[in-house]
């Protein structure tokens, strides 16, 4: 492998990982937030020993949310340094913005959450769980800001005198069209996993009958936040999917396997495809999916691998712009098809627990549990998705990935790199995992609801 | 004054404020085996710092932030030729967080506060290794690549620059401890203020002097000098039982390292041994638009966090006492 294979395992590697918490963060942040509304509001008990329980499991996210975000940041300058210089004058903006406007906000608000229960007056400390959730929420804004940037570029000229792209309009970046799709995308599906989450974890507890009702009133809460984030993710999926094909044809004929221009095409469902010549050997499909999906219409025209191939040698010069068709076609289904399952779960759930019914078989219990994963899955494939979809490209239409590596790094140093990080990130996965089981099945503490004005230690400190 | 200027400023105020309030968490961490001789000192040690530490490290995210997009060719060559370093410093800095988010909830304490030493002690010798080295000049190519490798790094002057702020930050924390505990736990951040202070006036004096000789301007005599006079009175301060102000003055003196630094540095940002390679804040720089764009959010911005910071450090201003 030479320095790009191993940029590129590696950017994959701590991206994926960074975005397993992610989205557990951004959704459990503003559940949490919500339940000690509740408990604002209505006074109950059940409320505040929810708010606790839910608010310790968030932290334990947050915290390899946090440190693997650094690296992040990081190593669009050690790794890709031809990129930032390349980009720098439009891409840092928005990182900027981020650290600026948003991860000072969450940090530092989350920070008088944990240790400020007995020092704040109620409604002040109600508000620094707000403000931290809000900073998470502007946090994914910007870096959804500066992705889109590149998978659609807008607002910028190319220099030619230095060679680098500037920017001219910093609400063209921060407006582009594609920002718009995807931030409510990333946004749904981060409900729909920290949904996932509260649901598989109250099921686990309701199978054991612990604490019914307060895993009960959690499990309706996510249940419905579930449900309604789903849909908000298949629309605005819908509204991505048409986008991409008007920005980026060649990924969604990648993401469909589909070799050349059709009308009326159809939505494939499964495909053995023979990349080497272009076709598939089998392909079932919806009949008109396709168009339907990308065009809104019966009989839309949407470009085909093989197609687009020969017009973007024509535009930018002999090459292969076709990305790993195989690992686009099964990511993009596969994302589908995990979040369409959560959905159903969810569905299914409100279902069962209607007019105060508790789901008797244990089915339900396990499936809910199993359940916990499928967000993860279709998060994760979703990134994998959107990043694989576009290559050869870094920039789309602009410099290729090839171009874009720190052009002065060697094999032994991107490879010792990669090798650390990977080891430490397993590690650190073993060590999450076991605490938030740990602190799942300890469940929620009993003497929070009693001695919620006790000044001894914060219960959610160190 | 030119924008290209004022992100100088601005990107010198971030490393600032990230060194004198992340250089106390340093502190702590450093002095953990040291001052915390049970679990319920340990405890108490880490809970100084825990409800601020987090917003403390987001200058750093800032400062690399600002960079990226003021001055996107100090960003490139500086992270990719400071790999390996900044590889260190980010793991130690990925094992801190979790330990200081984890030692509580775990069964067991003893790894997580290794691991806080070591990530806390990491970082604060390395800043300084990596800072004396872009103040120094590094090897550079015409298209300002690093041609350097991880020993060019490694010379006296950076490792000196290792151990000052080492020194310094260790001095940082005990100062910090001796104003937020009693007691115990309070006398003894004392004895190591002491310790720490010494140290820091004689290897944060000898760097101070080499870089003022290497790369100084008449004004940065004046930022060694408060350097110094920062230290002595966080010393004579601490001698004298005055908390605060000890913790004020060092507080100042890490102000004036950094702005020694800085100040030496302009109008580089960083500095090539052939000086016709060397980045300046003109050739590093984004272009006015964007400077102008990251200027208004700045002026917006800045004050509301330095606020809400503020009143952080307002909420949680009593002093802990340890609780068996």
């Amino acid at each position: 492998m030479d320095v790009l294979d191993l940029s590129r395992w590696q950017f994959g590697i701590t991206t994926v990982y960074h975005f397993l918490f992610v989205p557990l963060t951004i959704g459990l942040s503003v559940l949490v937030a919500g339940f000690q509304t509740a408990w604002h509001r209505t006074g109950d008990a059940a409320y505040l020993r929810m708010t606790k329980f839910w608010g310790r499991l968030f932290l334990i996210n947050f915290a390899m949310g946090v440190v693997t975000g650094i690296v992040q940041e990081f190593q669009f300058g050690m790794n890709w340094s031809a990129y930032s210089r390349f980009v720098g004058d439009v891409f840092g903006a928005p990182l900027a913005m981020e650290g600026l406007m948003a991860f000072f906000l969450e940090s530092t608000f989350l920070g008088l959450w944990i240790f400020g229960w007995d020092k704040l007056p109620k409604r002040v400390h109600l508000a620094t769980i707000w403000l931290a959730a809000i900073g998470t929420n502007i946090s994914a804004y910007f870096i959804l800001a500066a992705n889109s940037w590149m998978q659609h570029p807008v607002g910028y000229r190319l220099n030619p005198a230095t060679g680098r792209a500037e920017l001219t309009d910093i609400w063209a970046v921060l407006t582009n069209v594609t920002t718009l799709a995807t931030f409510p995308h990333v946004i749904f599906g981060a409900f729909v996993t920290a949904g996932a989450f509260v649901i598989g974890v109250s099921a686990w507890q309701l199978a054991r009958e612990r604490e019914t009702d307060l895993f009960r009133k959690s499990a309706r809460a996510a249940l419905v936040v579930t449900l309604a984030a789903s849909a908000g993710v298949a629309f605005s999926g819908h509204w991505q999917a048409q986008l991409m094909t008007r920005q980026q044809p060649m990924k969604m004929a990648a993401a469909e396997a589909l070799w050349e221009d059709e009308t009326s095409a159809g939505f494939s469902v499964f495909a053995v495809g023979d990349v080497e010549n272009g076709r598939n050997h089998i392909n079932l499909q919806i009949p008109y999916g396709l168009s339907l999906l990308s065009t809104n219409t019966l009989d839309g025209k949407v470009e085909g691998i093989n197609d687009i191939q020969a017009r973007y040698e024509k535009t930018y010069g002999p090459g292969d712009y076709r990305p790993v068709v195989g690992l686009a076609y099964w990511s993009f289904r596969l994302m589908i098809g995990f979040g369409a399952l959560a959905g159903l779960l969810a569905l299914a759930g409100l279902w069962l627990t209607r007019r105060g019914r508790m789901p008797a078989g244990p089915w339900f219990h396990r499936a809910a549990v199993l359940g916990i994963g499928l967000p993860f899955l279709a998060n994760t494939l979703g990134w994998i998705f959107t990043e694989v979809g576009r290559q050869p490209w870094t920039v789309f239409g602009m410099m290729r990935t090839a171009a874009a590596v720190s052009p002065g790094s060697d094999v032994g140093e991107v490879a010792t790199t990669l090798v650390g990080f990977t080891l430490v990130y397993a590690v650190l996965a073993v060590i999450e995992v076991r605490l938030l089981l740990k602190f799942i099945r300890k469940g929620p503490e009993l003497e929070d609801a009693v001695h919620e004005d006790e000044p001894a230690l914060p219960a959610l400190s160190y | 004054m030119e924008l290209t200027t004022v992100w100088f400023l601005l990107i010198a105020v971030l490393w600032t404020g990230y060194f004198v309030l992340e250089g106390f968490d340093f502190g702590v961490g450093i002095l953990l085996p040291v001052l915390g001789r049970d679990e319920a000192e340990r405890g108490t040690l880490v809970r100084s710092i825990g409800p601020v530490w987090d917003g403390n490290e987001v200058w750093l995210l800032v400062a690399g932030g600002a960079t990226f997009a003021a001055f996107p060719e100090w960003y490139a060559t500086l992270f990719s030729g400071f790999y390996l370093p900044l590889f260190l410093i980010l793991l130690a800095l990925i094992v801190r967080g979790v330990a200081l988010e984890y030692r509580s909830k775990s069964d067991g304490t003893r790894g997580w506060d290794r691991a806080f030493f070591w990530g806390s002690l990491g970082p604060a010798f390395l800043w300084g290794v990596a800072f004396a080295n872009i103040v120094r000049g590094v090897p550079l190519d015409a298209a300002h690549e690093y041609t350097g490798g991880l020993l060019t790094l490694l010379n006296p002057y950076a490792l000196l620059g290792g151990l000052a702020t080492l020194a310094l930050f260790t001095l940082h924390g005990a100062v910090f401890t001796a104003l937020k505990t009693t007691g115990e736990l309070r006398d003894r951040a004392r004895t190591a203020a002491r310790w720490a202070g010494l140290a820091a006036l004689v290897l944060g004096g000898a760097f101070l002097l080499i870089t003022q000789l290497m790369t100084g301007t008449a004004g940065t005599w004046v930022s060694v000098a408060v350097a110094a006079a920062g230290i002595a009175g966080a010393l004579v301060a601490t001698l004298r039982g005055r908390d605060g102000w000890a913790f004020a003055a060092n507080a100042a003196a890490i102000v004036a390292v950094t702005v020694t630094l800085f100040g030496g540095l302009w109008p580089d940002v960083m500095p090539a041994l052939d000086p016709a390679n060397s980045l300046t804040v003109h050739n590093a720089a984004s272009t006015p638009y964007t400077l102008g764009v990251m200027t208004w959010v700045a002026a917006i911005f800045t004050p509301v966090v330095l606020a809400y910071q503020a009143w952080t450090y307002w909420v949680f201003r009593r002093r802990l006492t340890v609780t068996r």
